[in-house]
């Protein structure tokens, strides 16, 4: 409880920080930058890669985030999209902006909103969510979200890192989405809506900046939502080869 | 007690014997060339490493700092007695000092021995602001020796200290190439077999530790003397003649295994001071930390001195000869190092699901240990890889490349104590604490920025109880006072100002306090201090206390202002 309204606190107050008052013994204060909170930034995209699917789509994709903040505080801005490069349309833009606190060891708890702004209908979401390393080192993020309109649905991120040595790395992800409700507007049916499951073999060519890698990557959509994609005359399944890069800054 | 004694003798000759000597050090933006790569840094009098700093016991100098940077500075005197208003670091000793401005420290030198200094402000040390510093005493050295060298290692990195940080801070492991790879999993299952394999690996997943932790900082150039492996600093000597080295470690993370490979070390000095001679063939330097050893070639050869990372991610070399552009073999690298469950020994507050992992663990540790024990092969019945100051099981228990005598704390006794054996009054815990995946730093859970200074009182003698319940080795610093490492010793237990506390073990140190004024205590590695391994330390009373009482005084107007 104290650690939320601490967090409150630190966020009304802009992340500023109120030296303690010296007590009397003390010669000089300590105001240097150790005495505060480090605050970092950094950027980072996991996927940011060209995709050609098995019936001749072509795909700019990238999933990134930039974040700034300290140990106990961040806020970070996460972005996603898919854009069409035939049809010059976005399939998918997603953005969230959360903030994000340690909740133990090794998780964190997010949240913020999500603006959805593809061709096509608009969404807006409240974000929760939780992210961080589970047992055998997978990396975990999983969301819940609920729209304007009440919908609910939630979205399970995650990630395995094979070292086939210290540079070769083979990254294994799955990104699982279920709806409580159904949005027919957007396509989402109730229950299962998607899976996307990748594997990517990448080579860390600049430390961990650059990282280069190619890799394949399946989509499918389920139950409700795989009807309304074949009601347009979509595909239910779609296989990929990618090529791009995991940049990190 | 005797410090204080022979200080104020000193205090009250010097302007009588008029033994006075006045430096000037400039802090200048500088190219560092280590011969892999070049890069901007930080140095003294236009170089990285500064100057060799001598000065003579009794001396009483005036060094004039002049800030040429753009940014604030300060010098600490590593393992220097002085007036707390001179250690030099901001925000506790001194304010700092601006650009453009000339700081002017002013101290009386009341010991001898090797010492170093180094930038107390941001990550100005990592980027190459540092220097040695050689006090000559004032009576004759319990060793002879016919010449002497500063040998001074670093660990020069090619990206900056506030990158350095950042990246840690994003990704704990950005600079780990050491990891464990599918590669080793195999060659681990054709060794201990694949249950015993695979065990092993889930107990470290459910731990989510990492047995390869052991350097945060890899793609370094060791450097010695400003000189990286290839640019191959030398030491040229007359065969028979004793050459002292003085051996410190500057670097900002790494842990550094010496050897000369031919030649028998004598340990003859540590932190600066005199301790029992020891013959070894190799030893560990941790970070900040100062050796002096004396060898003697006696034939015309080429020696190489051979620093490799306690990691063995990287090594720093130079050479002994007796002439120019000799060069000795190169050593290999030896195998990394791998953590075990020994080094975890001390972990607290896991839950139980990680405890349950602990005993799944077990097993597989022994399997582990028992493999790395057959590693070592003969060292082992040598009986060198044990070490009191490791976790029993230990993977980083050092041994000796030539299988010989690896040095110990254990093997440090002080060659004349500083000061009276006496019961400590009182005994203070503090337990080194971290999360390494989120690269966060502390003492007993409390980082720097959050943390009430530790009190002492003038005239006490304070026993600290370090628990270290991470995965990392810390060297401990304290300032202003020294540390008298508990070896079993007693009386003649060694006087050192940076002690290191290896993964799973306690070490204890007493202190006589006898300093007043506030100092700095933390670990030395650069950016764990920097997370927040760091305390100020208040001695409250002693002889200042008239002066604390106007100081108290200003504070409290001051206070009452606002």
């Amino acid at each position: 409880m104290s650690r939320w309204i601490s967090l409150v606190a630190t966020a009304v107050f802009g992340l500023s920080v109120i030296p303690a008052v010296a007590s009397a013994q003390e010669r000089i204060q300590d105001t240097t930058a150790r005495k505060m909170s480090l605050k970092v930034w950094g950027a980072q995209f996991e996927e940011f890669e060209y995709r050609y699917s098995d019936d001749d789509e072509e795909l700019g994709v990238w999933s990134g985030d930039f974040f700034y903040g300290t140990d106990e505080l961040k806020v970070r801005w996460l972005t996603k999209g898919e854009y069409a490069i035939e049809e010059q349309a976005y399939e998918k833009l997603e953005n969230q902006l959360v903030v994000q606190t340690p909740v133990s060891d090794f998780f964190d708890a997010k949240a913020g909103l999500r603006f959805d702004t593809p061709d096509g209908p608009d969404r807006t979401y409240a974000v929760l969510g939780i992210a961080g390393l589970a047992p055998q080192w997978f990396e975990i993020d999983a969301n819940l979200y609920v729209s304007k309109d009440g919908d609910t649905s939630t979205e399970l991120d995650a990630e395995y890192e094979l070292l086939l040595t210290n540079h070769w790395i083979l990254v294994a992800a799955l990104d699982a989405k279920v709806a409580f409700s159904e949005d027919r507007e957007i396509g989402v049916g109730k229950g299962l809506v998607s899976t996307e499951t990748g594997l990517r073999l990448s080579y860390d060519l600049i430390d961990r900046s650059f990282s280069p890698y190619i890799g394949v990557v399946h989509e499918r959509k389920y139950a409700d939502t795989a009807d309304f994609v074949r009601a347009e005359g979509g595909n239910v399944e779609d296989w990929f080869a990618v090529i791009g890069a995991r940049l990190s800054f | 007690m005797k410090m204080a004694f022979l200080a104020g003798t000193l205090g009250l000759l010097l302007p009588v014997m008029g033994l006075a000597g006045e430096y000037d050090l400039t802090v200048d933006r500088v190219e560092i060339d280590t011969g892999d790569f070049v890069k901007e840094g930080i140095g003294y009098n236009g170089k990285s490493p500064g100057p060799v700093m001598r000065f003579k016991e009794g001396e009483e100098v005036s060094i004039n700092v002049t800030n040429n940077l753009d940014e604030m500075t300060s010098i600490h005197w590593h393992g220097l007695i002085l007036p707390f208003n001179q250690d030099g670091v901001p925000g506790i000793s001194f304010p700092g000092i601006k650009p453009g401005e000339t700081f002017t420290y002013k101290f009386p030198i009341t010991q001898s021995g090797t010492y170093w200094f180094h930038s107390h402000s941001g990550f100005q040390e990592p980027d190459g602001a540092y220097g040695a510093i050689v006090i000559e005493p004032d009576g004759r050295e319990p060793f002879r020796y016919d010449r002497d060298y500063v040998v001074q290692l670093t660990d020069k990195h090619p990206h900056s200290g506030d990158r350095i940080m950042r990246n840690l801070k994003m990704t704990a492991d950005y600079y780990n190439r050491e990891q464990q790879t599918v590669g080793e999993f195999f060659s681990d299952v054709s060794e201990n077999g694949l249950m015993t394999t695979v065990k092993d690996r889930m107990a470290w997943g459910d731990m989510r530790m990492m047995k390869a932790d052991v350097e945060d900082l890899q793609g370094f150039t060791g450097l010695i003397n400003g000189k990286g492996p290839d640019q191959n600093w030398t030491g040229i000597f007359e065969p028979g003649e004793r050459i002292r080295l003085r051996f410190i470690n500057s670097s900002a993370m790494t842990y550094f295994d010496v050897r000369i490979p031919g030649l028998e070390m004598t340990v003859v000095q540590a932190d600066g001071n005199n301790v029992q001679p020891v013959n070894v063939d190799e030893f560990r330097i941790g970070v900040a930390e100062t050796f002096d050893v004396i060898v003697r070639p006696r034939e015309a050869q080429a020696f190489t001195i051979f620093a490799e990372s306690m990691g063995r991610s990287g090594y720093a070399r130079g050479t002994l000869a007796p002439e120019a552009g000799m060069v000795a073999e190169v050593p290999e690298l030896r195998e990394a190092a791998r953590l075990t469950m020994a080094d975890m020994g001390a972990m607290e507050g896991m839950d139980h699901g990680s405890m349950e992992g602990m005993e799944g663990m077990d097993h597989s540790n022994m399997a582990g240990m028992d493999h790395s024990n057959m590693g070592q092969g003969s060292m082992m019945s040598a009986g060198g890889a044990s070490d009191p100051f490791y976790a029993a099981g230990s993977g980083l228990v050092p041994t000796a490349a030539n299988g010989g005598k690896f040095l110990s704390y254990a093997d440090l006794k002080a060659q004349r104590p500083l000061y009276d054996e006496r019961e400590p009054t009182r005994e203070i815990e503090l337990k080194l604490t971290g999360n390494m995946e989120r690269y966060t730093w502390s003492i007993n859970g409390v980082k720097y920025e959050d943390a009430d200074p530790i009190r002492l009182k003038y005239g006490e003698r304070v026993r600290f109880k370090f628990v270290n319940t991470t995965m990392m080795t810390h060297p401990l610093h304290l300032h202003g006072m020294w540390s008298i490492l508990d070896v079993g010793a007693g009386q003649m237990n060694p006087v050192k100002h940076t002690v290191s506390v290896q993964p799973g073990t306690t070490v204890y140190m007493e202190t006589e306090v006898d300093a007043p004024g506030q100092w700095a205590f933390h670990c030395h590695l650069s950016y764990h201090a920097a997370a927040g391994m760091f305390r100020k330390i208040i001695v409250e009373g002693g002889p200042e206390t008239t002066q604390a009482a106007a100081d108290e005084a200003s504070i409290d107007k001051e206070g009452g202002d606002v």
